[in-house]
């Protein structure tokens, strides 16, 4: 028998089921419990760049809205920046920008509401520059591990076209599924289809 | 080659064959909601290696005292427990001042959620959430009480083992993580279709805490340790290629 490599194992995945309200999003549960809930404000008051209003639904394999699902987004600041220590120009993220956001899905309708600014572009691996774009996680009932996809806007793409990460989807229209639609001056549409035809890119990162 | 900072740098992969896939036809709700395609590898880059940070500003009091965080009128009813352990990575090293979360029914199995119409009946001393951030070696606590296994539509007649939902962050948005604490003993483990939507019983273990006498309070509660792994970050590197540095 060799050594034993003593790595520990990631702890396994389960579905945030239907009630992930109570605990993330405890206002949209029915009741009010911390003081504050999170994820509410990504930007904050001093942001600079445009301010951009992304909305959009997720969609099953039948087609149906998916109306108890919960998103996370991870961004950075209109000039490219996370606000995060591993990024080594953090220091220059304007105060109170968190980059992050979490959104729930309207329990009639479906739809959900992003409310941010556009990043700019970021930098990618080895020079690269990756095209702007908000990360996306998706959890709900029925989604066992967390789904990573991306948010990149259709007005880029001359970005789009030396983007790292776009360039690893080898069916060309899938690439469109990852393209906010422009629907006025500061709005998009943004639908993530789970299963079937025209089934947006999920990443494993 | 460089000794690295374990908290900073690329991700291990994820071992998927040690997570649920995606489609798991005893999940039912599973079965529209999987995407069919393969996902896209994608190498770490600055998106992935960075993450939403939390301070302690952002929580209150008692956010990590399910016992007391909603009470009204006195205690939430139920068996009285701490919920404790350390949030790791694949490297086993702590991960400090990471948010945890984690929600529950209550002791009769019901949640206080407007779309859980189960006849147990609610607590009004109990809401269900809390939360925390672990400390400088990734230790966190709750306290709450014990919820109690609830019915839900799969099959005719299927119930939830006694569980805690779980969401970790991490340092970065590649480790963000949900998951269930299940209970040890709990013959309902077995039967359930969440559960063993999970191909790989060591991974299953992982999920169930053990009832841990030392870390309870005589004439007060039980506990029980709960120990979360996050994805591990390369600790050496031969060369620093990434983000244009
Ligand atoms: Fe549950």
């Amino acid at each position: 028998m060799p050594q034993n490599l003593n790595y520990l194992r990631e702890t396994a995945s389960q579905t945030a089921g239907p009630y992930v309200h109570i605990g993330l999003a405890p206002g949209a549960a029915g009741f009010e419990l911390f003081e504050k809930e999170l994820g509410q404000d990504i930007v904050g008051p001093n942001a600079k760049g445009e301010r951009i209003t992304i909305t959009g639904r997720v969609l099953d394999g039948t087609g149906s809205p998916v109306r108890d699902v919960l998103l996370e987004t991870w961004q950075a600041n209109a000039a490219g920046i996370y606000a995060h220590d591993e990024d080594p120009r953090h220091s220059e993220v304007e105060a109170g920008f968190s980059g992050w956001g979490r959104v729930i899905s309207d329990f009639n309708s479906g739809e959900f509401v992003i409310n941010t600014i556009k990043p700019g572009a970021t930098p990618g691996r080895n020079g690269a520059t990756q095209a702007p774009h908000i990360n996306l996680w998706i959890v709900a009932r029925g989604i066992n591990v967390g789904l990573n996809t991306r948010i990149y806007f259709e007005e880029d793409s001359d970005a789009h076209a030396s983007d790292p990460t776009i360039n690893l989807i080898e069916q060309l229209h899938r690439r469109d599924t990852l393209l906010a639609k422009k629907t006025g001056e500061n709005t998009y549409q943004f639908d993530v289809v789970l299963q079937g035809e025209n089934e947006t890119v999920f990443f494993d990162v | 080659m460089t000794k690295k900072n374990t908290h900073t740098g690329e991700f291990y992969q994820r071992d998927r064959y040690m997570h649920p896939p995606a489609y798991a036809e005893i999940y039912k709700t599973s079965v529209p909601r999987s995407p069919k395609q393969a996902l896209i590898s994608i190498e770490n880059s600055l998106s992935e290696i960075t993450g939403p940070t939390f301070g302690h500003n952002d929580l209150g009091e008692l956010d990590n005292d399910l016992i007391k965080n909603y009470a009204q009128t006195g205690d939430a009813i139920g068996e009285r427990i701490i919920v404790h352990g350390r949030v790791l990575d694949e490297n086993g090293r702590p991960v400090p001042n990471t948010l945890v979360e984690i929600w529950q029914a209550n002791a009769g199995g019901r949640y206080r959620h407007k779309k859980d119409m189960y006849l147990a009946p609610i607590d009004p001393n109990f809401g269900g959430c809390g939360r925390t951030m672990t400390d400088e070696d990734g230790y966190y606590f709750f306290r709450t009480v014990k919820p109690g296994a609830y019915p839900w539509r799969n099959w005719v007649n299927s119930w939830r083992p006694a569980h805690i939902h779980v969401s970790v962050f991490g340092t970065a948005f590649a480790q963000r993580l949900i998951t269930q604490l299940y209970f040890e003993g709990d013959p309902l483990i077995k039967k359930c279709a969440i559960v063993n939507t999970i191909p790989d019983q060591d991974a299953i273990d992982g999920l169930i805490a053990p009832l841990d006498m030392n870390a309870g309070v005589p004439l007060d509660c039980l506990a029980y340790k709960f120990d979360i792994v996050l994805r591990g970050r390369r600790s050496t590197l031969f060369e620093n290629r990434l983000e244009g540095n």
